[in-house]
């Protein structure tokens, strides 16, 4: 039997304290909309995939991959939610 | 001296780079195709700029998974030179060959234009044709030339000499003005503790003859060959294939 597939949403933003120019841009650009209250934007990366494994397999190998390549942990944190 | 150029998929400064070792300074150089395993037989290896895997994910995130990168890392360990020009250095930063990372530029645009270097340590096998405090005209052309990294790996850069050049104002001041993409410490090149591998944003291939109107390039690659010439950095590459 194959385990059953598992989706994992994973979000990858900048850590606390690294500037976001990207960020920075649009809490200005929602500023001219009359968003002046806006505050703090973060942009960040959002990926989903699947996998055909358990789910503690997949924990796993989602862990791994975010370590490994899907973020850069000397200027990122990560975060995913399995279901 | 027989140089290697790496070609990840969407390299752009390779042809530039064995241009000027081979045809301008008369060395043999030729390109490496990403998944080459092997590099034998070579005295140094550049990593070129360029948008290797088009910045997919983060800029050399994906290129340092390479097959060649597993070469790369064996002959830095072994004490061979590697030269990482802007997207290279970008993939050195992420192969963990050298510390911290890139972000974004400061100003959100992609930067091209001649800015100017000091040259903080004139003793490097990069920089050994350079006065220590010597201004460089070089181009960058990046959008992710950020450099970042944490207080404590900052210091360590900082106290042992790591940090080869920083961008400066014409007669050599580092200011924030000088600074064109809101670099820590406006870095522009570090080298690794060992002092063999270098990566810099500025490109060097770019101004390395007089008929382009800017040879202050050159002085990077005369560098290494001097280097290279005194054989102390030479790797010790025993009994590979």
């Amino acid at each position: 039997m194959r385990g059953k597939r598992v989706k994992a949403k994973i979000h990858v933003t900048l850590k606390q304290g690294i500037l976001d120019p990207q960020g920075k841009a649009i809490e200005q650009a929602l500023a001219t909309l009359g968003y002046t209250s806006a505050r703090n934007v973060r942009v960040g990366k959002y990926l989903e995939l699947d996998l055909n494994e358990p789910k503690d397999k997949a924990e796993a190998q989602v862990k791994a991959m975010c370590e490994k390549l899907l973020a850069n942990t000397i200027i990122e944190d990560y975060r995913y939610e399995l279901s | 001296m027989n140089f290697g150029v790496v070609v990840f998929p969407g390299s752009n400064c390779d042809h530039d780079c064995v241009h000027v070792l081979s045809n301008v300074l008369g060395q043999k150089a030729h390109e490496i195709w990403h998944k080459e395993t092997s590099l034998s037989g070579l005295d140094a290896v550049i990593l070129p700029g360029g948008f290797s895997y088009g910045d997919y994910l983060r800029t050399g995130a994906i290129a340092r998974f390479s097959p060649v990168m597993g070469a790369v890392t064996q002959f830095a360990d072994a004490g061979g030179m590697v030269l990482g020009i802007c997207n290279g250095f970008q993939i050195l930063l992420e192969a963990g060959l050298l510390p911290g990372a890139m972000i974004r530029n400061q100003t959100l645009t992609f930067i091209c234009k001649d800015v100017y270097v000091r040259v903080e340590n004139a003793a490097t096998p990069f920089t050994g044709r350079c006065e220590s405090g010597q201004v460089l005209k070089l181009p960058i052309a990046h959008a992710d030339g950020n450099y970042y990294t944490d207080p404590v790996t900052l210091a360590a850069l900082q106290a042992n000499a790591q940090i080869v050049f920083r961008y400066c104002t014409a007669e050599g001041k580092i200011t924030p003005e000088a600074n064109p993409n809101g670099s820590l410490d406006n870095i522009a090149g570090i080298r690794n503790a060992e002092g063999n591998v270098l990566g810099m944003m500025p490109h060097p291939e770019r101004c390395a003859e007089e008929v382009l109107g800017n040879d202050d390039g050159r002085l990077i690659f005369l560098s290494m060959l001097d280097a290279l010439k005194n054989a102390k950095l030479q790797p010790k590459m025993v009994g590979a294939g």
